[in-house]
């Protein structure tokens, strides 16, 4: 019996010891895929995370307290993904998760996280994630739908109403070209021809050729990931198409430029964050700060340029952190709140104003018209 | 009429890069049966070599010349290391090593050069050339011009030279050829290390139009080996017409059906093709005597 009670004894200092040992600091779960096919997504997230939170800590944490990052890597597996947010919130306790670096693994978390009323920031593009609302569930990357609206407004603008679209089949292009196409009406822009070509192909010239054929185009845009843009940007110079040409986020990055050739890029215009930008944004641009610093911290820490999907990963720490602040109390349902009541926060990827009706929070100025001119990018006026 | 014109002008680009790979085929198929699922590879490893050896500060001649040594010397390696030590395996056992080889040769190329998409300059520039109110680029007659050199060469090589016919010999029966004195091993190394150097100088010249990286391979290989299907396998003219024909009924049924169908119209106009010449159009019936 003395032994019993000994050991209940304890298991009590110990139970205390380690709610003392939790009390003192905040616990935040991740899981992005940092290996596997969307490393390039995951790899700048979970550095960007680990950066962040050392910062934060450094400079004396959130209301006294130190933040414990937790990053799973689910290599972009929606099944691990899955698992590991059930043991983020069951084994490890974290009061927040951000994560899901693709969709499909941002769609597995979701059901865990709502059950168990924690809040879940997602890091991947689908308009799915938050389209129903769910009471726990927020994003921070723009959506495929708004990139479609930001194009169509400067289509619009320049007075084009007639366009053509040759779209990737791969999943970004084959999603975009579906967005596009359902809010192209209400836009008031008329989609005339519609081309498509594999993610794998070499020559899209006979679709070109198609769509130049048709006179009534006024503009052509080009949904699409990967090796297709730059080949159909170099086709489309070849046939010697003198329509205005449009390509989308998917390739916003100095690669494309480098890999089109500065001759055949010309001209081309796209919709992209402001952190591509962070050089040659005005002064007294909002983002003009944040994304600067943000530049400046990864080159810095890591030696490799910035992207745009680890200043998904910056803002979801930022509207966290933010809402922690502000919160009553370190639980779920009150940073959940918290995060619904965030207003006019600048990020990244645009200025955040979260509302129970809108949990993504941005508007179409989070994206910027760039013009490719001599081979580098201009704000399109 | 100039729609027509475009649509077989960029049949012929494509024909002539997917004929440029059916044509590595050939070489290691006519010695040993065996069908190279690495071919592929090799055609990425001519790209990225050109690409790494360029940006190292290499004149591009001279980094497309390395990189094709250089392939050639893996084409040997692979032959020494995984196809003779497994001599006495069946081809089906031998196809499926060279699969293995097309995933260890990505998975390297991954870790040796990097995950990006790259690409060089064309050799005579990026100015179209203007045919009958179509266009073409200049880099894709260079690729044309290198399928019908290395298709000549190949045929001289065939029926003209002894070592050819040694080559042939060695897979028609390997025990008779050993015993009229082939060294039967050394044919072997040398279709590896010259369909090594045929896969790597088409990387060369297409890596121009179709941009490379580690990934490129197993896609190109396909269509490849699709071409060398159609036209007959083992036959340097088969490879060749098998090329333009696949190039051509893709850009013609992109152009004037569907683009989203052009994948599947091509694979169905081969398999009815070989559904009725089943060794493709150019390929000899074998004949086996009881």
């Amino acid at each position: 019996m003395k032994q019993v009670i000994k050991t209940f004894a304890l298991a009590g200092v110990a139970a205390l010891a380690l709610t003392a040992a939790a009390r003192a600091e905040i616990k935040i779960g991740a899981t992005v895929s940092e290996t596997g096919p969307a490393a390039f997504l995951g790899d700048p997230e979970a550095k960007t995370l680990k950066m962040l939170v050392e910062q934060i800590n450094a400079a004396g944490g959130v209301k006294g307290e130190k933040i414990k990052l937790t990053v799973y890597d689910d290599g972009g597996d929606a099944t691990k993904a899955r698992t590991f947010a059930t043991r983020l919130i069951e084994e490890d306790g974290v009061v927040a998760i951000i994560g899901g670096s693709v969709t499909g693994a941002a769609m597995a978390v979701i059901p865990v996280a709502e059950e168990a009323k924690v809040p879940f920031i997602a890091l991947a593009g689908a308009i799915e994630i938050i389209d129903p609302v769910r009471p726990y569930t927020f994003k921070t990357p723009h959506t495929d739908r708004m990139a479609c609206e930001k194009i169509f407004e400067d289509m619009k603008k320049r007075g084009f109403t007639k366009i053509g679209m040759i779209s990737g089949t791969d999943g970004f292009g084959a999603s975009m070209r579906k967005q596009c196409l359902d809010v192209a009406s209400k836009a008031g822009v008329a989609v005339v021809a519609d081309e498509s070509y594999g993610p794998k192909d070499t020559d899209m010239t006979p679709q070109l050729t198609n769509i130049r054929s048709k006179s009534d185009v006024q503009a052509v845009l080009n949904p699409g990931f990967g090796q297709g843009p730059s080949i159909v940007t170099r086709n489309y110079h070849q046939l010697g198409v003198k329509i205005p040409f449009y390509q989308s986020h998917g390739v916003a990055s100095d690669g494309f430029i480098k890999l089109a050739g500065a001759e055949a890029a010309e001209g081309v215009r796209l919709p992209s964050g402001a952190l591509l930008i962070a050089d040659i944004l005005p002064a007294d641009d909002v983002q003009k700060k944040v994304v600067s610093d943000y530049k400046a911290q990864y080159e810095k820490a890591f030696k490799e340029p910035v992207s745009t999907f680890g200043g998904y990963a910056y803002d979801a720490v930022l509207i966290l952190v933010d809402a922690m602040k502000r919160a009553k109390s370190l639980k779920g349902p009150d940073i959940r709140d918290a995060i619904e009541g965030t207003q006019k926060l600048v990020g990244t990827t645009g200025v955040f104003s979260f509302s129970p009706k809108d949990h993504l929070g941005l508007d179409l100025t989070a994206f910027r018209m760039l013009e490719i001119q001599k081979g580098g990018w201009t704000i399109a006026k | 009429m100039s729609e027509f014109m475009q649509f077989v002008l960029s049949g012929a680009t494509l024909g002539a890069v997917y004929a440029l790979i059916a044509l590595g085929f050939t070489l290691i198929y006519n010695a040993s049966d065996v069908v190279n699922f690495a071919q592929g590879e090799f055609v990425m490893l001519g790209g990225m070599f050109t690409v790494f050896a360029h940006a190292a500060g290499l004149p591009l001649p001279l980094a497309a010349l390395l990189a094709i040594l250089a392939t050639a010397f893996i084409g040997v390696a692979f032959n020494k290391l995984a196809i003779e030590t497994a001599r006495s395996a069946p081809v089906v056992s031998l196809i499926i090593i060279t699969i293995g080889a097309s995933i260890f040769i990505q998975g390297a190329a991954q870790i040796v050069f990097d995950k990006q998409l790259h690409r060089f300059p064309s050799i005579s520039g990026d100015a179209p050339i203007n045919i009958l109110g179509a266009t073409i680029l200049p880099q894709s007659l260079w690729v044309v011009a290198g399928a019908v050199v290395v298709f000549l060469g190949l045929f001289l090589f065939f029926t003209r030279t002894l070592t050819g016919r040694a080559v042939m010999a060695t897979s028609n029966n390997r025990l008779a050829a050993q015993l009229v004195g082939i060294n039967t091993n050394l044919m072997m190394t040398l279709s590896f290390g010259l369909s090594a150097a045929i896969g790597a100088l088409a990387g060369v010249l297409i890596t121009p139009i179709t941009l490379t990286s580690y990934q490129v391979g197993v896609p190109l290989a396909l269509k490849g080996f699709a071409a060398a299907m159609l036209g007959g396998m083992g036959n340097p003219k088969g490879a060749l017409v098998g090329g333009v024909l696949l190039g051509l009924l893709e850009s013609l049924t992109a152009g004037y059906l569907s683009s989203q169908y052009k994948d599947a119209v091509a694979f169905i106009v081969i398999l009815v093709l070989l559904s009725v010449k089943p060794q493709g159009l150019f390929g000899q019936k074998t004949v086996n005597r009881v």
